[in-house]
């Protein structure tokens, strides 16, 4: 079996909020492997720490606020991460481990030319001269599909699109052809038709790249069509994980349930799907103040004592390969509770 | 006043024509250009600023006379404007223009040398102290409260009272040194925000070190404000020296500023009026000039209107 490109183990990311307002444990705990060449999608609401995990693999979090507990682990090739002095966790930044983020009209840089953001990385990364990190610039901008690579070259952020610049967001990542890419809910901010031709593009690229992608989304939808597996955090944990087939034909946490129930079908008309996350009653906590036992059970329909007691760990479902179908719920030691009591 | 003098005159009048016309030619063809020229001051105070660059640059061609020369101390004493004398004599029977447009370049000069000193301290003062936060943030900005709650006026006057006579690039390098205290702060609000930018994690993600960051990724978006501020600063620097001159400590006398001109008609004002006034107008227009510029750049580069 292969090595992981990338191995989390437990990592936990707090913050530290003014005015005594406690600590927002937003990364609680969370384990995951990233396979070469693989789609490895998370999933969770808005305010589920999928943001800060990203954020926390390349070291990018406020500090403080935020902290890093030591215990937690971030291997990239078998290199810890949280260990790295900084010169050797920037050689690793944009050029093995890119990200893209969810706004990409603000991750431009307004006072910079779309070639310059692209070339950006090449000349920080290879020391590219000028004229040649031009010229990438352009041949970048052909790889992602952008008309008139020559052109564009040359235009400032405020003359694009939405999609035109999730494009040269893309451009920008991939200048150096990194073994992992970070995407951080990539389509969130477009319209459903870009939505759709951006994760095509990315997914073209990554078979033209052989790159893997951690691929983070509030959307279930989106990973069922790009993920070979899938990760679901709530509440800064791992609820559930397994390979996206197998997650779909069987999901076994009410939260994963739920989403899923939210998934709106080919026949889902747009105004239905505006209120799609509205499925699953009320909303997730802060993270300051996570509920005791699971920390789901304040809107699960199938809560019983046990579960507002004692926080259930992450399960092995006994499908597949050990280890491929994990669980956090106690209704695996008791599926018969599954049927709602009417 | 000879006719070399006139035609010189009449030449940078049109080189400053011409240069207006340029800038607004170059101007149409973006949307910030075309902003810049909205406002209705704009075009006027950039003929005044290119004429009086232009008259300050050729002064040896404009001045019909030498600055200090003095060719009839008692004839020629406080004569009023004529052909021979257009802004007339003062007190030494110096020719007011001449000495009106050589002090353009010592008034000029120091006022945007000092205020390159001050911009280019302010910006770095703000951009460390705006992006390194920690302990460098706090007493860099205690620094600054002090300097600012320091009238200035004081301030240079103990500075020059220390040296007998201070040579006019110490009075840049003192007038510099003292004034970067609000553009550093204004610099460290605009990096404040957009260290949180998006752009900014962005560039940290792609792997670019600090220093890369604030010199590249955050400075030029301060730009703007920079600029803006640098044009306002300019009067306010020259109306210091202005007035530091006036107070007989600031440019020397024989070298002529358009504040030691004023100083020297001041006791004359009754009886030769031109004397105090032609400087005192040129200080006031050209100020005024760059007011007019400093508020249409503002217009011009202000980012919330780019898409317009
Ligand atoms: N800089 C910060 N300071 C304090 N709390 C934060 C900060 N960033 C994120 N959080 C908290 O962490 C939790 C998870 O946030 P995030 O990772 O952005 O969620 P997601 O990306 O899944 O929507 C939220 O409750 C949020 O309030
Ligand atoms: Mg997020």
């Amino acid at each position: 079996m292969t090595e992981p490109l990338l191995r989390v183990r437990d990592l936990k990311t707090y913050f530290v909020t003014e005015r005594g307002g406690g600590t927002a444990r937003a990364v609680d705990g969370v384990s995951f492997d990233v396979y070469p060449g693989e789609t490895l999608g998370i999933v969770g609401e808005s305010g589920c720490g999928k943001t800060v995990t990203s954020l926390s693999i390349l070291r990018l979090i406020p500090e403080p606020p935020g902290h890093i507990l030591s215990g937690s682990l971030i291997e990239f090739e078998g290199r810890n991460l949280l260990t790295l002095r900084p010169p050797e966790l920037r050689a690793i930044r944009g050029n093995e481990v890119a990200m893209i983020f969810q706004e990409p009209m603000t991750s431009l840089n307004p006072v910079f030319t779309v070639g310059d953001q692209i070339a950006e990385a090449a000349i920080v990364h290879q020391r590219l001269p000028r004229k040649q990190a031009r010229a990438r610039a352009i041949e970048m901008l052909r790889l992602v599909g952008i008309p008139d690579p020559e052109e564009r070259v040359d235009h400032y952020p405020h003359q694009l699109s939405g999609g035109m610049s999730q494009r040269v967001m893309i451009a920008m990542a991939l200048v150096c052809h990194p073994k992992l890419l970070i995407a951080d809910e990539p389509t969130t901010a477009l319209d459903v038709t870009i939505q759709a031709q951006i994760l095509e593009l990315l997914d073209r690229l990554q078979a033209e790249l052989g790159m893997a992608v951690l691929l983070i989304t509030h959307d279930l939808g989106i990973v069922a069509g790009t993920s070979d597996r899938v990760v679901v955090m709530y509440a800064g944990q791992v609820v559930e994980t397994a390979a996206t087939p197998e997650l779909f034909a069987h999901p076994l946490h009410p939260y994963t349930e739920g989403l899923m129930a939210a998934v709106p079908r080919i026949d889902t008309r747009v105004s239905q799907v505006r209120g799609r996350l509205h499925t699953i009653p009320g909303q997730v906590p802060a993270a300051s103040g996570w509920p005791a036992g699971c920390r789901f059970h304040p809107r699960c329909p199938y809560a019983w004592d046990r579960c507002t007691a004692e926080e259930p760990p992450l399960l092995d479902a006994g499908r597949g390969e050990p280890g491929s179908h994990a669980v956090r719920c106690w209704l695996l030691t008791e599926p018969r509770r599954r049927t709602p009591q009417a | 006043m000879n006719v070399r003098a006139w035609l010189a005159l009449l030449g940078a009048v049109a080189v400053a024509l011409a240069a207006v016309g340029e800038a607004r030619r170059l101007a149409a063809r973006g949307s910030r250009g075309r902003r810049f020229f909205r406002h209705g001051t704009a075009s006027g105070g950039l003929f005044v600023l290119a004429f009086f660059t232009t008259v300050a640059a050729a002064a040896p061609l404009v001045a019909p006379y030498p600055p200090s020369s003095m060719p009839e101390i008692v004839a020629l004493q406080n004569a009023p404007p004529s052909l021979a004398h257009p802004l007339g004599t003062d007190v030494y029977s110096r020719d007011v223009w001449s000495r009106l447009v050589y002090g353009a370049r010592v008034s000029l000069g120091i006022g945007a040398l000092a205020m390159l000193v001050a911009v280019t301290l302010g910006a770095a003062a703000g951009a460390v102290a705006g992006y390194a936060r920690r302990w460098v943030d706090p007493v860099l900005m205690r620094l600054v409260d002090v300097g600012l709650s320091m009238p200035r006026i004081f301030v240079l006057l103990m500075v020059v009272a220390l040296w007998e006579r201070l040579p006019v690039s110490a009075l840049v390098l003192v007038i510099g040194l003292t004034g970067w205290f609000g553009t550093s702060r204004l610099v460290r609000a605009e990096v404040l925000s957009l260290r949180e930018r998006e752009f900014v994690a962005a560039a940290r993600a792609l792997g670019a070190r600090p220093a890369r960051i604030i010199l590249r990724h955050v400075l030029p978006n301060v730009a703007a404000p920079l600029i803006v501020s640098a044009a306002l600063g300019i009067g306010s620097v020259m109306l210091l020296e202005a007035s530091l001159s006036f107070l007989g400590i600031g440019v020397p006398s024989p070298v002529p500023s358009w504040g030691n001109m004023i100083a020297d008609g001041k006791d004359h004002l009754a009886t030769a009026p031109w004397t105090s006034l032609f400087p005192g107008l040129a200080i006031a227009i050209v100020v005024m000039a760059l007011n007019a510029v400093g508020d249409a750049l503002r217009d011009a580069l202000d980012p919330g209107q780019e898409t317009a």
